[in-house]
């Protein structure tokens, strides 16, 4: 399946006809950008990954394919280009809105499949280990800390809600 | 005062609890009124779980936060993450009434409503209100002798528009708390940029993520410091993690000491470093905690 047929079966599925209409739902308006650069020149990422925060927005205001891109994930979120924006658009909440199309379109990377996994089973995305609680007695603290490493039902409760908004299903990718 | 929580995430009690100890110690110290929050899971991380799935993202988000309702209690957060997260969501489920009911029907699974009855606090804008640095300063009983690189991380200060802190380009807030612990807050170019973890960087692009923080991390060895300072087990994490990685993989080594604030303030209150779990590090600097003795 090509990228460009698997981001049209995107848009069919969101009912929208194109990724800026998708947005502007969500309160992201991008069709205002003048394509200055603001953004590119602020981005601490691009400097090294190569990311172009400016063909992102160009890219989703033009209808290209933008869900296969890989700058997508290259950003930290850390919304530089949001604030600097001379247009106030809110770049990196419209990075944030994409990669949600990506994923429920079953774009995502190996890693990000695997941290959710952590937190299907640990109701952390940073579980605690052995090397840790030793730490933590040295400390003088109890060896699990108060979350859901010391409470099951509090775990369960977790996994409850996470069955319920069909997390589960959605990162467990191809099998 | 108001009352608060102590909301934990994931990293601080599961790679650097001296850090979650620090917070305590200082929190009871300045009097404040906290409370463990039992059964508290993962924020979720914002850049990386809401960009996933929203549903989810506010549903875990919520239920943190619920637990805190029930205890009448403001949620203390004590990582940009995890106050971008709790924050965020909380605002959201306040200001719409459909996302609330949806979420709701989430969490009613779990016998769990949110109300919208607390608010979130991050550690470093609770401390400047109340009891604010001039007050911190006059409890101090170990000025610290220190140079200090401050990190504010971005999610402390961004977006503005939700969290109202101020300049995001050059702010002072939490320049002011360090320097109420004796500490000398250390101007250095790139001050404000990002250490490169968020987002899903760092674990789905480890190199990519340390071109990032060694660009911070020269501009920070030039300004010839004592100690990275941070308000974020996960900017900490990639500071000190990121040191012993960056020296595997390319060979460079900076040995920087990093500090939570908490841990800052705890020496500065006249805590030894081993009580603050700053000798835990995977950044070992024989030199500085020397110095830190030479202090007390």
């Amino acid at each position: 399946m090509s990228p460009g047929s698997e981001w049209r079966i995107t848009m069919n599925q969101s009912n929208k006809s194109n990724i800026s209409d998708a947005l502007k739902d969500a309160g992201i308006e991008i069709l205002t950008c003048l394509q200055c650069g603001t953004c590119s020149g602020s981005c601490p990422s691009g400097r090294y990954t190569g990311m172009i925060t400016r063909k992102i927005v160009r890219k989703a205001r033009v209808g290209k394919d933008v869900l296969h891109d890989p700058d997508l994930w290259m950003c930290t979120t850390c919304y530089t280009c949001q604030e600097r924006c001379p247009r106030e658009i809110k770049i990196t909440d419209a990075i944030l809105a994409i990669r949600t199309i990506a994923v429920h379109d079953g774009i995502m990377l190996p890693e990000h499949r695997r941290v959710s996994q952590l937190v299907l089973e640990y109701g952390h995305a940073v579980p605690i280990n052995d090397a840790v609680k030793e730490k933590r007695e040295g400390l003088g603290m109890e060896a699990l800390p108060e979350t859901v490493h010391k409470y099951p039902d509090a775990l369960a409760d977790v996994q409850t809600l996470l069955e319920s908004c069909g997390f589960d299903k959605l990162v467990a990718g191809a099998q | 005062m108001e009352k608060l929580s102590l909301y934990l995430g994931c990293i601080t009690p599961n790679r650097y609890p001296g850090i979650e100890k620090a917070t305590k110690l200082c929190l009871e110290r300045l009097e404040i009124d906290y409370a463990d929050l039992p059964g508290a899971s993962c924020c979720p991380a914002p850049g990386v779980f809401r960009s996933f799935d929203k549903a989810t993202w506010l549903a875990l988000a919520s239920r943190n936060i619920v637990i805190s309702e029930e205890m009448e209690r403001n949620v203390l957060t004590i990582c940009n993450g995890c106050y971008g997260s709790l924050v965020d969501a909380n605002n959201e489920l306040k200001d719409d009434p459909a996302l609330k009911k949806s979420t709701n029907a989430h969490l009613e699974k779990i016998g769990k409503t949110f109300k919208g009855t607390v608010d979130v606090r991050h550690i470093i804008e609770l401390l400047y209100d109340e009891p604010g640095p001039e007050k911190i300063r006059e409890m101090v009983t170990s000025p610290l002798d220190l140079r200090v690189a401050l990190h504010y991380g971005c999610h402390l200060v961004k977006p503005s528009k939700e969290r109202k802190l101020g300049s995001t380009e050059d702010p002072r807030f939490f320049d002011e708390l360090v320097e109420a612990t004796g500490a000398e807050s250390v101007n250095y170019p790139d001050k404000m940029a990002c250490c490169g973890a968020g987002g899903g960087v760092r674990s789905a692009l480890l190199d990519k993520s340390l071109e990032m923080l060694e660009h911070k991390l020269s501009r920070i060895r030039d300004a010839d410091v004592d100690c990275i300072v941070n308000a974020c087990p996960f900017c900490h994490l990639q500071f000190d993690g990121g040191q012993v990685e960056i020296e595997e993989k390319r060979g460079t080594e900076y040995n920087i000491p990093v500090l939570h604030y908490s841990q800052l303030l705890g020496l500065a209150f006249g805590y030894l470093p081993e009580e603050l779990g700053i000798d835990l590090n995977l950044v070992t600097n024989e030199d500085f905690l020397l110095k830190l003795k030479g202090d007390r």
